[in-house]
Formats: structure tokens, sequence, C-alpha cells
């Protein structure tokens, strides 16, 4: 070790904090200017605390559903009224449902109409929320060999969920709907009219750039629009419903306050590069 | 840990379990930071929960820079900030240039502050925890170069003042028992 003198020691155990401000700027151009620097440092930590998240996840869900259990048991006789009463509302819309996908298949089949290709999915689970403070994003627990590439689209079992952000080794990143940056073409159902959903980190997204003239209506149905090859057509995400100062946001359909798995769906479409999450760059060729 | 011996009065010679002692007492703080950093992130199903993590930290950082800084020196509090940066998804630097601040004005404060009661001390955390909080805001908004919205850091500030006294009692006992290199 180098023998220094008192002063200089001195002296130098107060410039520490200095300097290293001065390196917390230059890490904040660092970041700024090679943002896959820092995308690649998180998933390799992401990649490393998975395990520990997901083992975790077990005992944390197992108090959960116990405090759950024991306050539905307080209503369980009211709930099983309105169980019984939607079972039987839905019943009626299952026989509509079957009747009209058997009038379209004829349909389709009369006009030689060319189907979808199904799409292939993977099942992840939901393992720590990965926003922040300042962002909507979940991480995904998934197996070594994946094959999840960025852009894929996640759905959990009722709509829309989000998009891959970013992919690592056994970890996978989706930034929600609801967040600041998260910019989705969607289709009004019943007029067809287009409109862009934008996120706002609240629960509720809104609704932008519809068309003049049709106004989204109050519990309308949006799905997903085709428009720049960003997603399929047709997804559910979610209903119209008008905040108080008259603004139409968006219910979601999923439940993206306690999302546990998620599918992630690769539809073979890259027409748009993935939503621009803070500090992000587009995926390089080739990875 | 030289500086321990020159103290007068007389203990037991420096052995190898001693030394270690001593090591683990040190690490104590950094160690008990990282681990809270961590379960904070952990999925506990609480909402909002995002807002755990900068209320932990800055509560270790601030604590321990007060109490004891030997062994908070300026790089754990560097060390500290960049895993805070990576688990709490902030552009890189943001929670490293908050938290050095943090540990500098602590140590200013140090001579005062210390010798106050419990509540001069968490007051003045509420003001560091504010400024913390309106800085990562700042410095957010500015590195990714849009408008944010003011709640969640209004929320982070609060959420990280109120906070504060649980970890307090905690940190205390460990302060005056196991974080004692004294007592090794």
């Amino acid at each position: 070790m180098i023998r220094l003198s008192i002063q200089a020691r001195q002296a130098l155990a107060k410039l520490t904090l200095p300097v290293l401000i001065g390196v917390a700027f230059g890490l904040m151009l660092l970041g700024k200017a090679d943002a896959l620097l820092a995308e690649r440092a998180r998933m390799a930590l992401a990649d490393a605390l998975v395990p520990i998240y997901a083992t975790l996840a077990e005992p944390f869900g197992t108090l959960r559903d116990g405090i759950g259990s024991a306050t539905d048991l307080w209503d369980i006789h009211a709930e099983n009224e309105r169980l019984r009463e939607e079972n039987e509302h839905l019943r009626r819309w299952q026989s509509i449902a079957l009747a009209l996908d058997a009038e379209n298949q004829r349909l389709k089949a009369n006009l030689r109409w060319i189907p979808d290709p199904a799409p292939s999915y993977v099942t992840a689970r939901v393992v720590a929320d990965a926003g922040g403070v300042y962002a909507k994003a979940v991480l995904l627990s998934v197996g070594p060999n994946h094959g999840i590439r960025k852009g894929e689209i996640a759905l959990d079992e009722r709509g829309l969920v989000g998009r891959v952000t970013e992919v690592g080794a056994r970890t996978a990143r989706v930034l929600l709907i609801t967040d600041l940056n998260s910019r989705i073409p969607v289709t009004l159902e019943n007029s067809r009219a287009h409109a862009i959903l934008i996120g706002t980190n609240g629960p509720r997204p809104r609704l932008i750039y519809w068309p003049e003239g049709t106004v989204p209506q109050e519990g309308e149905r949006i799905v997903t629009s085709a428009e720049a090859t960003a997603f399929p057509a047709n997804l559910p995400v979610g209903i119209v419903h008008y905040s108080t100062t008259n603004i139409p946001e968006l219910v979601p359909a999923a439940m993206l306050d306690r999302l546990e798995v998620v599918r992630i769906f690769d539809y073979g479409i890259g027409g748009i590069v993935p939503p621009e999450a803070p500090n992000r760059l587009p995926e390089r060729r080739g990875r | 840990m030289a500086r321990i011996d020159q103290a007068p009065g007389i203990r037991p010679p420096l052995t190898l379990g001693r030394r270690l002692d001593i090591a683990a007492r040190h690490a104590f703080p950094a160690g008990c930071a990282i681990l809270l950093m961590l379960l904070a992130e952990a999925p506990l199903g609480i909402t909002d929960q995002a807002a755990l993590l900068p209320a932990v930290t800055l509560a270790c950082v601030y604590f321990w820079s007060l109490f004891r800084p030997a062994a908070m020196p300026p790089p754990v509090v560097f060390l500290i900030g960049v895993l805070f940066d990576l688990l709490a998804y902030l552009p890189l630097g943001v929670g490293v240039l908050t938290l050095l601040i943090t540990h500098g004005l602590a140590l200013r404060s140090r001579r005062v502050l210390t010798r106050q009661g419990f509540l001069p001390v968490w007051f003045a955390f509420a003001g560091f925890a504010a400024g913390a909080a309106m800085l990562s805001w700042a410095l957010t908004a500015l590195l990714s170069f849009r408008l944010l919205p003011l709640a969640p850091a209004l929320f982070q500030a609060v959420l990280t003042t109120a906070l504060y006294p649980a970890l307090a009692i905690l940190f205390t006992g460990a302060h005056r028992t196991i974080a004692d290199p004294e007592r090794a």
C-alpha cells in the first residue's frame, strides 16, 4: 500500500464524494449514449433474481390466497346467487355465439376466405413488477430456451396486456398498455373507426385521434387494429368509459393489476419497432 | 480497522475470528440495505409496490450516513445507487446522484442531527424524502425528454417518510448491537 501523509489522506477522503458525484453525471451520459448497456445489465440482474422471486412467489401466494379465502367465506351466499344469474345469462349468449359462429363458417366457405394462420404461443408466469415508479411493466419468468423475441404480443385470458420490450436469458419484460410510452392502434368495434390508445401510467389509458364525426360510445368494445402491422386485428383490448372530465378512457379487459400468467403470441409480424420505453434503442439485427 | 486500536483501553488480541467479526459488523449496514432492496422488489402483491424500493433505499442511506458514516462510505453509496437504478428501472445515474447527495447532506448535518431526539431526525428525513423524490422526478423527466406525472413522486415522498420510523426502530437496535464494531 502506498504510504500517504495524514493531510494527503484526509484530502483524498474529502475528494471521494465530489468525484463520485461527477462519475454519477458521467453514468447518466453513458446511459443516454449507450442505452443497450443499461438494458443488458438490467436483464442480467433480472436473470439472476428471477429464480429467487419465483421461489418466494409461492409462499407469498399461499398467504394471500389464505387471507382471500377467509374473506370470501363471509359473502359466499351472495356470490353464489350472482354466479348462478351470470351463468344463465352467459348460457343464452353461448347459444347465440355458437349460431353466429356456424353462420360465419358457412359464409366464409362460400367466399373462399383464406383463414388466418394459427399463431404459436408460450405461456409464462409473471414474477415481479418491473416498472419502477415511472413505468408500468412486468417481468416474466421463461425457460432458458424460450425463443421469445422483442415485439411479441402478451395477452392474458381476457385481453391485451402489452408487448415484449426486453428479453434476457431466462426473463422477458412486458411493457403494459397502461405505460406512458405505450401507443396502440385500435378499432372502435361498432363504428369500425380507427383510433390510438395512449397509456397514462394510470389504470385507464386514453383514446385519441378518432375520426371526426364518430365519437367513441360509452361501453363500446375496443379491439386492436392491424394498421402499421404492429398487431393482428381484433384482439380484445377493453371497453370505452367516459371519465368525469368527459375524456374517453378505456377499461382494460385484461386484469393488469393482478397478472399471474400471460401468453406470449408470435404472430410473425414486425412492421414496427417495439415501443420506445425510456432509454431504449430498437433491437439490433442478428440478436 | 486500524483506527479502533488507536483508542486507549484494554481489549482482546486481534485474532482471525475477531477480525472477521469486526468486518461483518462493518458490512452490516450495506448488506442490510441491499437485502431490504431485493426484498422490496419481491412479489409481495401490494398495489403501488414500486414506491417501496426508493423508500427503503433512502432510509438506509440516510440512517447509516447519519449514525455510522464509517460503514456507509461514498463508494458503498455509489454501488447501492447503481443497484437501485437497475432494480427501479430508472435512467442510469439518477438514483446514484440522489443517494450521493443525500449522503453528503446527511454527513453535513450530522453534528446537529445526531444530538437530537427521534422527532427532529424524522422531520429532517421528511425534507430529504421530498427533495430526493423531486430530484429523481426532475432527472428522470429530463433524461427521457418528457413531462412525467407528479403524483407518483409525491406518493413516493409520503411513503418514504411514513416508512422511516419502522425502519429506524430496526436500525437503532442494530446500531447498538450487531452493527457496532466496538462490541466485537
